[in-house]
C-alpha cells in the first residue's frame, strides 16, 4: 500500500497541469518526488481515476498520454498495478504506439494480475493468425512473456505452430518463447525438446542463435540433438548475429569436448612447459612425422576451428573472447597463439572489458607464458587504471616473468612500488616476492630491494615487505641473519600488526642465528604485551616458548612473565595457547611425556610457503564464463568435459541429404555472399570454406544488385542492372577460379561429401557455355543460371519442412531440373532474376505490404511451399509446370497521378509472380508515394465498383510520411479478360476512382514443357482455337534472343526448348482458368515469320496475336 | 541471460529499472551500493559482483552505472558488451548519455530497452533497426508530433529485423549521396625521464559517415594495408575478402558507424610528434620546489601540432603553485591537485614553456612519487602511421556518390615520466 501511495503522488503532481503535449517532460518529476509520498494517502484515488478516465476516453491521444505516464512510473520502479483493468481494455487498440505501450504494461504486471490478464489472451490468439509475420511475432512475444501458468497449454500450442511458421522471424520468436515457457512450467520439457529439435534443423541464420540459446537453457545435456546440425551451425556461424555467435560458440566448445579426441596428446610437451614457445618451430618439425601417424584431427573438429577463426576480428568483445576460449579449450597447443593478438586488442576497450579479458589472460598466462610474453608491455600499469585492473596486470606480469625479462619487469615494479595507491604498492611487493621465489637468479636482488623498502615511509609498504621477506627467508634457509637483525632494528617503528607478528615469528624461528637480539626483542614485547594486537600476542608467546627452549638462561623469567600475562588475557585463543605452551615447555609432573618432545614440536623445520598465483587453478572453469570470473561455480554452469579417450562415432554428424539439394546448393555461393545471403539455405550444405571463399570472392555479384534493388521496389531501371551485372561477370569468373583453388585445399571435406562431384559438373558447364556465348550475354548467363540454382536451393527448404511425399516430389523435380537447366543455358534473355533471387533468400514467406512481395505458394498446397520451379498444378496436364517468369517488365503504369490524387501518387506494375492470395489471381504491385508535405493516413481500397472483379486488397497503410513511398501488393482475378479492374483508392480524407487495365500478356503464368508435350497440346487446340498471322520481322528480331525477349516482354510466357533453329515456342496458362496458351514463332525466308497462337480462350488468342505482331515488327 | 537493468547515478539513486523476466526487487542493488561505498573512485567498483542469489554485472560510463542482474551462468562480456551498447544507443538517440537525458526521455528509453532484449536475450541492437521502430526525437519531429498528434513509434511495419542485412534499413533515399571516412589514429606512448620511448603504439579507427541511397556495396582499399597488424570490423565487413585481398568490402549501415579499428604493426617505429623537456624538483630542505616544462615538435611530417595540452597530477602535499606560461594558459585545481596547461598550436620557432615554483605544505616530506605528464595533441591531415586510403568503389547503385577521406592524429594515453632532482632514500 505504501508503494501505491508513492505512485499516486506523482499523479497528484502532474494531474494539475494536465497538458497533453508535454508528456516527455512530465515523466521527470515522478522520480524526484518519490520520497515524500506517504502522507498524501487520501487524495490519491481521485487522481488515479483521472488517469483511468483518460484511458477510457475515445481519444487515442489522451490514452497515449496516460499510458506514457504509466510507463514512466514503471520505469522508475513504482507500482502501477491497480490500473490493470483500465489498461488491459486497450489491448486491441488500432493505434500501434498505444498498443505497444499496453504490451509493455501487460508484460510487467500480468504475473501479478493473472485473472485480468486472461482477458487479453484472445487478442493475442487472434493476432497469432495474422497474415503479417511481424504481428504474429509480436503477439507470440507478448503472449509468452505473460507469466500466467494457466495459459501454458495455449503457449505450448502457439510455440509449436510458430516453430513451423514460414517466417524465420516468427520462428526466432518461438525459440525465445521456448525458454520463457520452460521457466514457467518445467514439466513441458519433453514437448519443448521436440520443438527445439525441430528448430535446430532450421537453416535460417536468424533462428540459429536463439534456438541454441533455448537448447542451452532447456536441455543442454541432449547433445545428440546437435549431431545432425553440427556442420550446419559451423557453417552458418559467420552470418549469425553477434549475440547468437557467442551462444553457439560456447555450446560448440562443450560439444566438441565430448565428441573429438584430444589434439594435445602428441604435443604434451607443450602443455606444461611454457618455454617451448621458443623452440616451437623446431619441435613442430620433429614432431610432424609421428603426429600424422598417431593423431588425425577429425575434419569436423578442424571445421569448427577454421570457421570460428575469422570471428576473432569481430567488433563484439564477447564474440572475440568466446572464440579465444574455444581455441584455448579445443585447438592443438601450437595453434592457440592466434588468439593472442585479438585478446591484447581487447585491452584497449572499456574498463569492464579489460577486467574480464585480463582475468582470462591471467589464467592462460600461467600455463603458457610464451603466448603473451611478446606483448608484455601491453600489461604495463598506467596510473589511470582502476585498482582491479592494476592488480590484474600485476598478476599477469608476474606470471610472465622469466630469466630473460625479469630485469625489465623488476624495473617496472620499482616504479609501481612508489605509486600513491598504497594498496597497489603492497600488491607489487607481493609480486616481487613471487618473482623472487620463482626465479632463483633474482632472489637475492629482490631480497635486497625489499629490505630497502623496509625504510619506506609508508606503513603498508613496510608491512607488506616484512611479510614477503619473511616468506622469502623461509624459502631460503641460507645465511640471512643480517636481514633479520635489520628487521629487529626496525621493529620499534613498525606498527602494522601483521608485520610485527611476522618479525616476531622470524626471530623465534631463527633465534639461534640472532642469539643476542632475540631475547632483547622479547624483553621489549614483555613490556608492551598488553597493548598489542592478538596476532602479535600469539607470536610473542611463540617467541617466548622458542627462546625458552634454546636460551632458557636469559629468558626464563621473561617467558614466565609473558605466560602469566597471557593466562589472564581477554582473548580465549591467547589463554588457550598460553596454557598449552606452559604445559609443553615448563617441566612438571603432569606433562611428562609431551615435554620431551617440546623442542621437536616447536622447532620442527617448517615447509616454506609456496607463493603462487591466485589464478593457478582457475582453469577448472571454462574460460570466458561467469564462473571463471567469480571463481565459484555460478548456477547453471555447465562443466566442460574431458576429452574422450576414444572418439564417438563420427558418422552421427553425417546428414542424409535430399539429392537435388546438394547438387545445386554449393553453386549458390557464386551469387550470394555469405554476408548477404543471411537466410539462404546454402550454408547448411557447404561443408568447407570453399563456398564461403566463393561467396566472398564474387565481390559484387548480380545477386547483390538484384536483391538490393528489389528491396526497394524491384523496378529500378534496367540499365542499372546491365551495368552491374557486366561487372559481376568478371567478378564471378575470378571467384570461380578462386573456388577451385580453395576446394583443392579442403579436400578432406570433399571426400566426405559425396555430392560434390556432380555439383561441380553442373556449375562448370554453365560457366563455360556462357563464356562461349556472345560477350554481351555472359553476365546474364551466369546470373540466370545462378538464379536457377538459388531457387532450387529454396526447394530444399520445402523439402526439409515437409517430409511428406518426398518421394513423388523428387520425381517431379528431377524431371523438372534438366529442363530448366537447358532453358537457362540456352535461353539467354533470362536476365531479370531479381525476384526469384529474393524469394530464395528470404524463405518466401512474407506476404505483408512490405516493399517487396515475396510470393509463396502455400495456398496452392502447403507441401509445395516455395516450390516455384517444380510446381505441378493438378488442374492441368501433368506435363505442364508453372515456372518463374522469364522476364519482368519494369514498366510502370500510372494508377493515380499526383495532381489528381491531391499529392498521393500511385503506380502499378505486374511483378509476374503467382499470386499468393489465390492462385487464380494476378498479382499487381502498387507503389504509393506521398508527394505532399504532410503525412497521408489510412490509405486503403474502398468501393470496388459494379464490375465486381474479385480482388484481394492490401492491408491499410496507416500512415505515409511526406516523401515516403511504400509498395503494396494486390491480387486481382481478371477472369481471363482484359476488362479493367475499377476500384477506389481512399485516404482518410479523399477517395479516388482508379482502374487497373491489364495487358493480355499479364494474364498468363509461364509454363515449361518439353517439345513433345508442346506438340501434343498444340494438337488438341486446332481449328477455332488457333489464330495465326504472317508478319515481317524487324531486322534485329531474327535471332533467338531478341525474339524470346520480345515475346517475354509482351506476355508472361515460358520458353519451350526447341530442336529447330527457326521455330521458337512459348507456353503458358491463363491465371484464372488455367487454360493452356501456346505460341509458336516460325521464321520463314527473308524476314517473314509466322506467329501461331493456340488457346481455347478464343478472345485472348487474337488479342495476344495483335500485341505480339506489334512487338515483333517494331524496330 | 540478462534479468534486469538498473540505471544508478553516482549518488546511488536508481532512476530507471527494466525487467525482462520476473521482477527482481531493487534491494538487490544494495550489494552493489555497498561495493560502491567501499571503492574510492567510481571506476574502482568491481564490474562483477557475486551475491547469494544473483550476479551483478555493471559498467560505469558517462557518470552513470548500468547495473544488470543475472541469475545464471552467462559470459560476463556478453552482458558488459550489451550494457555498453545500451549506453551507445542512448547517446545515439539523444546526443548524450546522462541522467537528465534519460529522465527526460524515460518512456522512449524504456521502449528501446523493451525492443533490445527479449527474455534477456538481445533481439535488436543495431541502431538502424531500432531507429526504424522507434524514431529518435528531433526538434522538427517533436513539432510535427504535437501538431499532428502522430508519434515517434514507427507505424509502418519495419523490415529491418527480417532483412538479410540487419544493420541497414531498407529504402534509404538521399538527394546528396555522400560517403565520408575519418581515419583517426591515436598514439599511446610512455616516454621515460630521459625522453626515450618506453612504449609506443598506434591505434587507429576508421569512422564512417555514409549517406547513400539504396543498397550500395562499397569497397575500400588502402595503399599500404601491410601496416595493419590487427583489425576488428563492423559486422558488415566481409572477413574473407579482407583475408584474401586486404580490401574492405561491405554494404554500409546508414549514417555514422565505426567501420574498423586497427593496430599498427609494433615492429614499425612509432614517430613521436612532440618532445617534452621537464623537471620537477623539490629542495632537500625547505618546503619549496620548481617546475619547468617545455614542449617542442619532433617528428611531425611537416604538419602543425595543434591542441596541445599538458595535464599533471601534482602530489597531494603541494600547497600552492606559482607558474608562468610563455604560451597558452594554465589552470590549477587545488582540490584535485590537477594542473592543466592548455598550449594550443605548437610554434617551432618559439617553444612554449611553463615554469615557476611549487610550495609544499609546511613540514610535509618531499613527495616520493614523481608526477607524470599526460600530453594531449592533435595533428590534422596526417595519419601518423602513414596509412592511406587508396580508393573507394561503389557497386550496386548507379549514381555517383561524393566521397571524402580525412586523417587525424591524436594523442591517446601519452605519458611522460618526470625526473626529480634527487631521489630520496634513507638506507
Amino acid at each position: 500500500m505504501l508503494s501505491m501511495s508513492t505512485n499516486n503522488l506523482s499523479y497528484n503532481d502532474q494531474g494539475g497541469s494536465d497538458s497533453a503535449v508535454e508528456v516527455g517532460q512530465e515523466t521527470t518529476p515522478t522520480s524526484s518526488n518519490a520520497g515524500a509520498g506517504f502522507g498524501l494517502f487520501s487524495t490519491n484515488f481521485k487522481k488515479n481515476d483521472d488517469l483511468k478516465e483518460m484511458l477510457e476516453s475515445n481519444k487515442d491521444s489522451l490514452k497515449l498520454d496516460a499510458m506514457k505516464r504509466i510507463i514512466a512510473l514503471i520505469a522508475t520502479g513504482k507500482n502501477a498495478s491497480e490500473l490493470f483493468p483500465a489498461v488491459v481494455k486497450n489491448v486491441a487498440s488500432k493505434n500501434i504506439e498505444l498498443k505497444k505501450l499496453v504490451y509493455v504494461y501487460l508484460v510487467r504486471y500480468a504475473e501479478e494480475q493473472q485473472d485480468l490478464a486472461l482477458l487479453s489472451i484472445s487478442t493475442f490468439q487472434r493476432a497469432l493468425k495474422d497474415p503479417n509475420q511481424l504481428i504474429r511475432a509480436s503477439a507470440l512475444r507478448v503472449l509468452s512473456s505473460i507469466r500466467v501458468p494457466i495459459i501454458v497449454p495455449i503457449m505450448m500450442l502457439a510455440i509449436k505452430e510458430a516453430a513451423s511458421d514460414m517466417s524465420p522471424y516468427v520462428r526466432k520468436t518461438s525459440a525465445h518463447a521456448i525458454q520463457k515457457l520452460y521457466s514457467l512450467d518445467p514439466d513441458q520439457k519433453e514437448h519443448l525438446i521436440e520443438v527445439i529439435d525441430k528448430l535446430l534443423k532450421d537453416k535460417s541464420t536468424l533462428v540459429a542463435g536463439s534456438v541454441v540459446m533455448a537448447f542451452e537453457e532447456v536441455c543442454p545435456d541432449r547433445i545428440d540433438l546437435i549431431h545432425k546440425n553440427y556442420r550446419k551451425l559451423c557453417n552458418l556461424l559467420v552470418d549469425v548475429e553477434e549475440w547468437g555467435q557467442v551462444v553457439i560458440i560456447t555450446m560448440l566448445t562443450r560439444y566438441a569436448r565430448t565428441q573429438f579426441t584430444s589434439p594435445w596428446k602428441e604435443d604434451g610437451l607443450f602443455d606444461e612447459n611454457s618455454e617451448t614457445a621458443f623452440y616451437e618451430s623446431d619441435e613442430k618439425k620433429t614432431k610432424n612425422g609421428d603426429e600424422k601417424k598417431s593423431y588425425m584431427m577429425d575434419p569436423d573438429h578442424r571445421l569448427l576451428l577454421r570457421n570460428t577463426k575469422p570471428l576473432l576480428q569481430s567488433r563484439n568483445t564477447a564474440v572475440v573472447v568466446s572464440v579465444a576460449q574455444l581455441y584455448w579449450h579445443l585447438a592443438p597447443k601450437h595453434e592457440v597463439g592466434v588468439i593472442t593478438k585479438s585478446l591484447v586488442r581487447l585491452l584497449r576497450s572499456h574498463r569492464e572489458v579489460q577486467y574480464v579479458v585480463l582475468q582470462n589472460i591471467a589464467t592462460m598466462s600461467i600455463q603458457r607464458k610464451g603466448m603473451f610474453e611478446p606483448y608484455m608491455k601491453s600489461f604495463y600499469v598506467r596510473s589511470t587504471d582502476a585498482t582491479h585492473i592494476k592488480s590484474l596486470k600485476l598478476e599477469i606480469l608476474t606470471s610472465l616473468a622469466n630469466e630473460a625479462n625479469i630485469s625489465t619487469i623488476l624495473r617496472e615494479f620499482q616504479t609501481y612500488v612508489k605509486s600513491q595507491d598504497k594498496q597497489f604498492a603492497a600488491g607489487t611487493i607481493q609480486a616481487i616476492g613471487r618473482c623472487a621465489t620463482n626465479i632463483s637468479e633474482v632472489t637475492d636482488t629482490c631480497l635486497q630491494g625489499l629490505v630497502l623498502l623496509l625504510s619506506n615511509r609508508d606503513e603498508t609498504v613496510v608491512a607488506e615487505s616484512v611479510v614477503v621477506i619473511k616468506k622469502l627467508l623461509q624459502t631460503q634457509p641460507t645465511q640471512h641473519s643480517d636481514i633479520i637483525k635489520h628487521m629487529a632494528k626496525l621493529f620499534d617503528n613498525i606498527a602494522v600488526p601483521m608485520a610485527r607478528a611476522s618479525i616476531l615469528w622470524l626471530m623465534g624461528e631463527y633465534c639461534e642465528r640472532v642469539p643476542q637480539i632475540a631475547p632483547d626483542v622479547l624483553r621489549k614485547m614483555a613490556k608492551s604485551f598488553t597493548s598489542e594486537e592478538d596476532i602479535v600476542k600469539l607470536q610473542t608467546v611463540n617467541l617466548a616458548a622458542k627462546l625458552y627452549l634454546t636460551n632458557s638462561k636469559q629468558t626464563k623469567l621473561l617467558t614466565q612473565y609473558i605466560l602469566n600475562l597471557g593466562k589472564y588475557d581477554q582473548n580465549y585463543d591467547i589463554r588457550d595457547r598460553t596454557r598449552f605452551i606452559r604445559q609443553l615447555i615448563v617441566p612438571n609432573e603432569k606433562s611428562g611425556a609431551l615435554g620431551k618432545y617440546a623442542r621437536r614440536i616447536l622447532l620442527a623445520p617448517k615447509p616454506a610457503p609456496v607463493l603462487e598465483s591466485t589464478y593457478k587453478d582457475r582453469d577448472r572453469y571454462q574460460l570466458g564464463t561467469l564462473s571463471h570470473t567469480i571463481n565459484t561455480k555460478a548456477s547453471g554452469y555447465l562443466e566442460l568435459s574431458d576429452w574422450p579417450a576414444v572418439a564417438p562415432d563420427q558418422s552421427v554428424r553425417n546428414v542424409e541429404v535430399i539429392e537435388p539439394v546438394k547438387e545445386w546448393a554449393p553453386s549458390l555461393g557464386k551469387t550470394g555472399k555469405s554476408k548477404l545471403s543471411k537466410s539462404s539455405d546454402d550454408k547448411f550444405y557447404s561443408d568447407s570454406g570453399e563456398e564461403e571463399e566463393k561467396e566472398k570472392g564474387s565481390g559484387s555479384s548480380s545477386s547483390d544488385d538484384s536483391s538490393s534493388r528489389s528491396e526497394e521496389s524491384s523496378s529500378e531501371a534496367e540499365s542499372d542492372e546491365e551495368k552491374s551485372s557486366s561487372q559481376s561477370s568478371e567478378e564471378s569468373d575470378k571467384s570461380s577460379s578462386q573456388s577451385e583453388k580453395s576446394s583443392s585445399e579442403s579436400d578432406s571435406e570433399q571426400k566426405k561429401t559425396t555430392k560434390k562431384p556432380p555439383q561441380k559438373k553442373t556449375v562448370k558447364p554453365t560457366a563455360k557455355d556462357s563464356d562461349s556465348d556472345e560477350n554481351g550475354n555472359v553476365a546474364k548467363e551466369t546470373s540466370s543460371s545462378s538464379a536457377e540454382e538459388t531457387s532450387s536451393g529454396s526447394e530444399s527448404g520445402s523439402d526439409a519442412d515437409s517430409h511428406s511425399g518426398t518421394e513423388c516430389k523428387k520425381k517431379t523435380k528431377s524431371k523438372a531440373k534438366p529442363k530448366m537447366e537447358v532453358k537457362s543455358t540456352k535461353v539467354s534473355l533470362l536476365k531479370e532474376v531479381s525476384l526469384l533471387k529474393e524469394v530464395s533468400l528470404l524463405d518466401l514467406d512474407d506476404f505483408t505490404p512490405t516493399p517487396v512481395t515475396r510470393p509463396k505458394m502455400s495456398v496452392l498446397s502447403p507441401s509445395l511451399l516455395g516450390d516455384l520451379e517444380g510446381l505441378s498444378l493438378s488442374n492441368i496436364s501433368s506435363t505442364i509446370q508453372v515456372s518463374g517468369p522469364a522476364f519482368v517488365p519494369e514498366k510502370r503504369h500510372d494508377l493515380l497521378h499526383r495532381m489528381t490524387g491531391k499529392g498521393l501518387s500511385a503506380q502499378y506494375q505486374f511483378p509476374r509472380q503467382p499470386c499468393l492470395y489465390q492462385p487464380t489471381m494476378v498479382s499487381v504491385q502498387i507503389s504509393l508515394t506521398n508527394t505532399t508535405d504532410h503525412p497521408l493516413e489510412q490509405i486503403h481500397i474502398g468501393d470496388r465498383g459494379p464490375t465486381g472483379l474479385d480482388m484481394h486488397c492490401f492491408n491499410t497503410v496507416e500512415c505515409l510520411l511526406p516523401e515516403a513511398s511504400v509498395t503494396v501488393s494486390l491480387g486481382v482475378d481478371f477472369n481471363d479478360s482484359t476488362q479493367a479492374a475499377n476500384f477506389q483508392l481512399c485516404t482518410k480524407e479523399d477517395q479516388f476512382s482508379v482502374s487497373i487495365q491489364p495487358a493480355v500478356g499479364e494474364l498468363f503464368l509461364p509454363a515449361t514443357m518439353t517439345e513433345q508435350d508442346f506438340r501434343k497440346e498444340q494438337g488438341k487446340l486446332l481449328g477455332m482455337n488457333e489464330s495465326s498471322a504472317t508478319i515481317t520481322m524487324a531486322a534485329e528480331n531474327t535471332t533467338r534472343q531478341p525474339i524470346s525477349r520480345q515475346v517475354a516482354t509482351v506476355a508472361n510466357l515460358g520458353v519451350v526448348p526447341s530442336g529447330q533453329d527457326n521455330i521458337h515456342r512459348f507456353a503458358g496458362k491463363t491465371a484464372s482458368s488455367g487454360a493452356v496458351v501456346l505460341v509458336t514463332v516460325e521464321l520463314r525466308e527473308s524476314s517473314a515469320a509466322l506467329i501461331t497462337i493456340n488457346t481455347e480462350k478464343s478472345v485472348m488468342g487474337p488479342m495476344l496475336l495483335r500485341d505480339l505482331k506489334r512487338a515483333l515488327t517494331r524496330a | 541471460m540478462i534479468n534486469s537493468l538498473f540505471l544508478i547515478n553516482p549518488s546511488g539513486e536508481m532512476f530507471l529499472e527494466k525487467h525482462w523476466k520476473s521482477v527482481v526487487s531493487r534491494s538487490v542493488c544494495d550489494y552493489f551500493l555497498e561495493a560502491k561505498e567501499k571503492a574510492l573512485e567510481p571506476e574502482d567498483v568491481p564490474p562483477v559482483i557475486h551475491t547469494p542469489h544473483h550476479y551483478l554485472i555493471s559498467i560505469y560510463r558517462d557518470k552513470l552505472f548500468f547495473l544488470s542482474v543475472i541469475q545464471t551462468e552467462v559470459p560476463p562480456l556478453f552482458v558488459i558488451e550489451f550494457l555498453h551498447r545500451v549506453a551507445e544507443m542512448i547517446q545515439d538517440y539523444f546526443g548524450e548519455c546522462s541522467e537528465t537525458v534519460v529522465k527526460d526521455h524515460m518512456v522512449m528509453v524504456y521502449e528501446l530497452l523493451e525492443e533490445m532484449l527479449d527474455n534477456g536475450f538481445p533481439l535488436a541492437t543495431e541502431s538502424n533497426v531500432l531507429k526504424e521502430m522507434i524514431r529518435p526525437p528531433t526538434i522538427l519531429r517533436s513539432v510535427v508530433n504535437t501538431l499532428t498528434g502522430t508519434s515517434n513509434v514507427g507505424d509502418t511495419l519495419l523490415t529491418g529485423q527480417l532483412s538479410t542485412i540487419p544493420w541497414r534499413r531498407a529504402g534509404v533515399r538521399y538527394t546528396n549521396n555522400e560517403a565520408y571516412f575519418d581515419v583517426v589514429e591515436e598514439i599511446d606512448a610512455i616516454l621515460d625521464q630521459s625522453g626515450t620511448t618506453v612504449f609506443a603504439e598506434i591505434q587507429g579507427v576508421v569512422e564512417a559517415c555514409v549517406k547513400l541511397s539504396g543498397m550500395p556495396d562499397l569497397t575500400l582499399s588502402f595503399m599500404n594495408p601491410r601496416l595493419l597488424d590487427d583489425v576488428s570490423f563492423h559486422p558488415c565487413v566481409r572477413y574473407k575478402l579482407w583475408e584474401s585481398e586486404r580490401v574492405l568490402s561491405f554494404i554500409p549501415p546508414d549514417g555514422n558507424f565505426t567501420l574498423m579499428t586497427y593496430h599498427v604493426n609494433a615492429q614499425n617505429l612509432v614517430a613521436i610528434p612532440v618532445y617534452v623537456k621537464q623537471s620537477i624538483s623539490f629542495f632537500e630542505c625547505g618546503s619549496d620546489g620548481r617546475l619547468d616544462v617545455t614542449v617542442g615538435p619532433k617528428q611531425t611530417m611537416g604538419k602543425t601540432v595543434e591542441g596541445v595540452m599538458v595535464t599533471v597530477h601534482l602530489p597531494k602535499t603541494i600547497l600552492s603553485i606559482n607558474l608562468t606560461a610563455t604560451q597558452g594558459s594554465y589552470t590549477y585545481d587545488n582540490g584535485t591537485k590537477l594542473l592543466v596547461w592548455d598550449i594550443g598550436k605548437l610554434n617551432p620557432q618559439k617553444l612554449p614553456n611553463l615554469r615557476g615554483s611549487l610550495s609544499l605544505q609546511a613540514g610535509a616530506p618531499k613527495p616520493e612519487e614523481n608526477p607524470s605528464l599526460n600530453i594531449d595533441l592533435k595533428i590534422q591531415q596526417l595519419a601518423i602511421s602513414g596509412l592511406k586510403v587508396n580508393r573507394l568503389d561503389m557497386f550496386g547503385e548507379k549514381y555517383k556518390p561524393f566521397k571524402g577521406v580525412k586523417y587525424i592524429t591524436k594523442a591517446g594515453k601519452f605519458q611522460v615520466l618526470t625526473i626529480t632532482a634527487s631521489i630520496n632514500k634513507y638506507t
